[in-house]
Formats: structure tokens, sequence, C-alpha cells
């Protein structure tokens, strides 16, 4: 019997648009310039979109907090090899830094929120030092267990506005400012990092990813990388916790929550780790999943880690690689 | 006195929590976070069938630990199987599932101070002026049980052997014809079970609560990392240091240090010996 088998073969405009050709025609540019447009253009337009619905338009700000959360998870875990279990805590450092800052030393919101990304993401840095120098689980361990305990330590020593959180922080001047600030800090969050994982830093990263010994033994400073890459990654997340607290007007507790930890690593496995869009295109899905299941409560997490497990176990490439992949080669059968 | 009495029991019972973790974790080399997730189960489950289905005690006991086993083993057989190897998916898979069980059991109803489990051997005793409950001492008694059976099983059976055997060299393991999926599977079924065993003794001391779930699996992770990853002996004579710094804290300080405590251990120990005390670990692999 004649076998056959599957071969995936690259697209002639694929391999035409990679070379020095690829603005030889109207055709190719729009090959390569269309699934970046798409993806800009659709979130510029979403708010005004969505003005129909205004429940909708504060659905769009937690959606982008969320893929800013789930592109620094991305990062960290498929660039670097860092797996954070514990993406609450960016986002509840952020979030408390920007209410100290604004609410008890008034500074104004629109220099709150970087300050605070800043401090926040060099006191994260200082958190996770000392387990950088050692590779394994002991990343993950620890930023499991720090989200807990501040929840632990705020509460116990009731600092911070103890249970009942910081209030009074100084709102945005009006929606489209809210909406239109963090679909530009997504946009070049996303570019940016799809820039920086192919510098010159990007390659040393990846490199610590693969063969740590390698980069060690091309005199590089393994730790210092890594700490630069937990650096940025927390910096992302501690913008948009910062971003969030100002959109509550509030920093609490549950900032610190575990649906910042869970939703963005099931975001990221449903998206396509590695691709950090994917991470945009699992938030995409499954954040409006969530409203529409905000009936269930905590129930939520548990239907987040179910899609997070079948998507591993059945389909752990995810859905922006294989979008990808379809979009880039094409099957056929041959003859073996 | 009575710090030193508490301690004694609050370490056994914690080195029993821990040995499951680090069981697991030396055979398989997964970190089980769904470890305190099986622990809350297992007295929830037991709590439904002896409160709802009517059960004896002893049977629902044995049911709940049996179930806790499987739930075990499905993990493996079911999720992890397919993904060895990617080390990131397995950590990812293993928490979701952790915090599926846990999350999903706060949602069915696990809330409140209404779930209690009841004492095996009631009554209390006075020992060197210290009044200590049976329970307390029955737990100890399990714990050394437990040590004691896992010695003898790693010694001195086959199975027992291979497990020791894929912890100390996997490759070479695989070479003289052991199954390191079976093994890894073994594995799981053993750890859910002491995790199961110990839901059941130190549960009817409180109330079953989530939080438990989150608390043990912290307290194993600084047990078994302080001690050193993989290390059973090292296990053990760290939840005695844990152990005691628990009470020292409970007694000077108050319960919400505890985690405090529990993870500054992690810290100083990782930056002062990474491997732990016992670690049998190269300082090559695990240093950068």
């Amino acid at each position: 019997m004649q076998n056959k088998r599957r071969e995936r073969i690259d697209r002639g405009i694929k391999v035409r648009t990679d070379g020095l050709y690829a603005i030889s025609s109207f055709k190719e540019i729009m090959y390569l310039v269309f699934p970046r447009l798409l993806l800009i253009g659709g979130f510029l337009l979403l708010p005004i979109v969505l003005e129909l619905a205004p429940y909708w338009k504060r659905v769009i700000n937690i959606l982008c907090v969320y893929a800013i959360i789930a592109i620094s998870f991305d990062f960290l875990a498929n660039f670097v090899g860092l797996v954070c279990l514990g993406g609450g805590l960016f986002v509840g450092v952020g979030g408390y830094f920007s209410a100290i800052l604004n609410s008890y030393l008034k500074i104004p919101i629109f220099f709150s929120i970087p300050l605070s990304a800043l401090l926040g993401g060099i006191f994260c840095t200082l958190l996770f030092l000392p387990c950088l120098k050692l590779r394994g689980v002991y990343f993950a361990i620890v930023t499991l267990m720090y989200p807990l305990l501040f929840t632990r330590i705020i509460e116990a020593l009731n600092i911070l506005g103890g249970t009942n959180g910081i209030t009074g922080l100084d709102s945005f001047p009006n929606q489209h400012i809210e909406n239109y600030l963090i679909i530009l800090i997504l946009l070049i969050i996303l570019f940016g990092l799809r820039r920086l994982v192919n510098e010159d830093i990007g390659l040393v990263m990846r490199a610590v990813k693969d063969n740590d010994q390698s980069v060690k033994a091309s005199g590089i400073n393994v730790t210092y990388i890594k700490s630069i890459a937990v650096f940025i990654a927390s910096f992302i997340g501690c913008l948009s916790g910062a971003y969030l607290a100002h959109l509550y007007m509030w920093a609490g507790l549950s900032l610190f929550s575990l649906d910042f930890s869970i939703l963005p690593i099931a975001a990221v496995t449903v998206g396509g780790g590695g691709s950090i869009v994917g991470a945009v295109v699992g938030s995409l899905i499954l954040v409006p999943l969530s409203e529409f299941l905000r009936f269930f409560g905590t129930f939520r997490i548990v239907i987040y880690s179910l899609i997070l497990v079948l998507f591993l176990v059945l389909k752990s490439e995810g859905i922006m690689i294989y979008l990808t992949r379809k979009y880039h080669q094409f099957e056929r059968w041959v003859d073996v | 006195m009575q710090i030193f009495i508490y301690g004694l029991i609050n370490s056994i019972s914690l080195s029993l929590v821990a040995l499951g973790f680090t069981l697991v974790y030396s055979i398989s080399r997964i970190p089980n976070f769904a470890h305190g997730a099986l622990y809350v189960a297992t007295g929830y489950f037991a709590w439904i069938l002896m409160n709802l289905f009517h059960f004896n005690y002893f049977i629902s006991a044995i049911l709940s630990v049996f179930l806790s086993c499987f739930i075990g083993a499905m993990i493996y057989r079911l999720v992890l199987i397919k993904i060895r190897g990617m080390e990131i998916s397995e950590v990812i898979a293993t928490y979701a599932i952790g915090l599926a069980i846990i999350e999903g059991l706060r949602w069915g109803g696990l809330r409140g101070a209404t779930y209690t489990l009841p004492v095996i051997v009631p009554g209390s005793i006075e020992i060197f002026g210290v009044i200590v409950d049976y329970q307390r001492l029955f737990a100890v008694f399990v714990g050394l049980v437990i040590f004691l059976f896992f010695y003898i099983f790693i010694k001195f059976t086959k199975t027992g052997l291979a497990l020791k055997g894929i912890a100390q060299d996997e490759r070479a393991a695989m070479m003289l014809g052991i199954d390191s999926d079976k093994m890894a599977i073994v594995s799981f079924i053993l750890g859910s079970a002491i995790a199961g065993i110990s839901a059941l003794i130190i549960f009817p001391l409180g109330n079953i609560v989530v939080e438990a779930g989150y608390n043990v699996l912290v307290f194993s992770i600084a047990v078994s990392i302080i001690g050193g990853l993989g290390s059973w002996l090292g296990a053990v004579i760290a939840s005695f240091i844990i152990g005691y710094a628990q009470i020292l804290t409970e007694v000077f300080l108050s319960t919400h240090y505890q985690m405090v405590i529990a993870l500054l251990a992690i810290i100083i120990t990782l930056l002062i010996r990474p491997s732990g005390l016992f670690g049998k670990q190269k300082e090559l692999e695990e240093r950068v």
C-alpha cells in the first residue's frame, strides 16, 4: 500500500517577504503588515465600537491589564526560563506603591503611575534576587509564596489601610484617557518586547533559558541577565497594577489575589507561549469569558485552571502559534 | 517545657506533611504544587462520607485516603505524563490542578467553621506538667510509624529500591529496566497517601479550612528547601527547625508571622546554602 505523509512547506509569499524584496509589491507589504495592523487597529477601534455598551468599555481596561501581566509572564517563562506563579505580586506591589505615592504623598496621577512601576520593579527584583542565582524550581516556589506572604503581613500588621485598603486615589480625567492610556501602554509593551527579545540582550536571555552554562562560559554574568529580565517583567506588571489601582481609585488586598496569578498563565497557555502576541490573544479570549462567568465567583479560578490544563495536554502549542503556522505554511500529502 | 513538647509534636506533624512533597520531588523531579490541595480534599471528603453518607469513621478514612491516592495517580497519568520534561509546563500544570481543587472546594461550600473531623482518641494526659491531648500524641505515633514504614519500604522492598534508584540516577535506573513513569506514579500515590493520612490526623485538632491547603503547601515547601530538595533525612531535620520556629513565633509574636518566618528561612537557606542542609544535588547542577 502506498504510504502518505503530510509535509509542511512555506508559502511562496512567506519566502519572498523574508528577503530583501519584501517591499517590491503592495501584496507583499500587506502580507507582512496586515496582521500587525489588524491587531493595532482592532485595539484602537475597540473603545469606539463599544461606545454602545459602556460596561464593556471598562472590560477593555481590565482586558489590557490582564494582557500586560500575561505578556510579562510569557516573557519570563519562555524567553528567560523563569516561571512566575505570582503575577498577583507585581499587581499588588505596583498598586500599593501607586496608592502610597498618590494618596499619601499627593503625587499627581501621571507621575505616580510610572514612578510606582519603577519603584515596584526595583522592589520586586530585590525580593527575587536570592533565588536568581539558582536554577530549577526555586523561582517558581518563591513567587508562589510572596503574594500570600504580603497578604498576611498587611493583615497582621494592619499597615497600609489593613484589610480595607487605601482609598482616595485620583481617578483618570475622563474615560477616553482611561481607555487609550492602557491600550497604548499595551501596544508599546507588546511591540517593544518583541523587538527586545531579538536584540543582543534578548538573545542572551534566550541563551540563559536554553543553556546557562554556555552563557557563563562566554563570560556573561547569568544572575545579572536574569535580574534585568525580572526587572523588566516586574516593571511591566507593576505598571499595570498601578493603573488598576487608579482605575478602581483603591488599592487593597484583592490586588494580590489569585486571579492575577492564574488567568495570565492560562491566557499564555491558550494563546501560545513564546510568541508574546499569544498572551494578548489568550487574554482576548479569556477575559470576556470571565466576565460572562462573573456569576460563579471563585469558581472562575477552577475554570481557568481546567482550561489551562486541557490546553497544556491537548494543544500545548496554543492558538497563536497554530495560526502563525497556517498563515506562513501550507500542508500537502506526499508519497513516502 | 510546654514549648518543648508542643514544638516536638508540631515538628513531627509538619515533617509528615513535608515528607509527601519531598518524596514526590525526589523521585519524579516534579514539584507537586497540588500537595496542599490533596490534603484539604482528603479531609473534606472524609467529612462528607461521615456526615452525609453516615459511614463508619474508619471506612470513610480509608476511602478518603484511597481517593487522595487516586487523584494523585490521575494527576500524573492523565496530565503530567504528556508534558514530562517540559519544566515550565510541569510547574504550571500541578499549580493549576492544585488551585482548581482548592478553589473548587471553596466554591463547593467549604467555608466557615462548621467542618470538623472527630478525634480518634479523645481525652488528654499530663506529661511533665503539660496537658497534651491524646490526638496529638497519636499524631506523633502515626508519624513515627510512617517514618519506620518508609525506612523499611525503601531499604528492603524491590519497589522501594527501584524508587531509590530513580531518585539517585534516573538514566542508570532506566537502563536496569526500571520504568520511570511507573515509579513516578508510585511516588505520586505514596505522596498523596501521606498527605491524606496527615490530613485525617491533623484536621481533628481544628476545623477543616481551605486556607490549610495553602499553608500546608507553603510549609512543606519551606521544609523541603531547607532540608535540601529531595533529601528525606534533611526534610525531617528541617521540619524540626521550622516546627520549633513556628511554636516560638506563636508564643512570642503571633500566628500571622509564621509564614514570614518560613519565607525568611527559605531565603536565608538559598543565600547561604542553596542545596539545603542535606542536599544531595550537586552544587554545579543547582547554581548557575
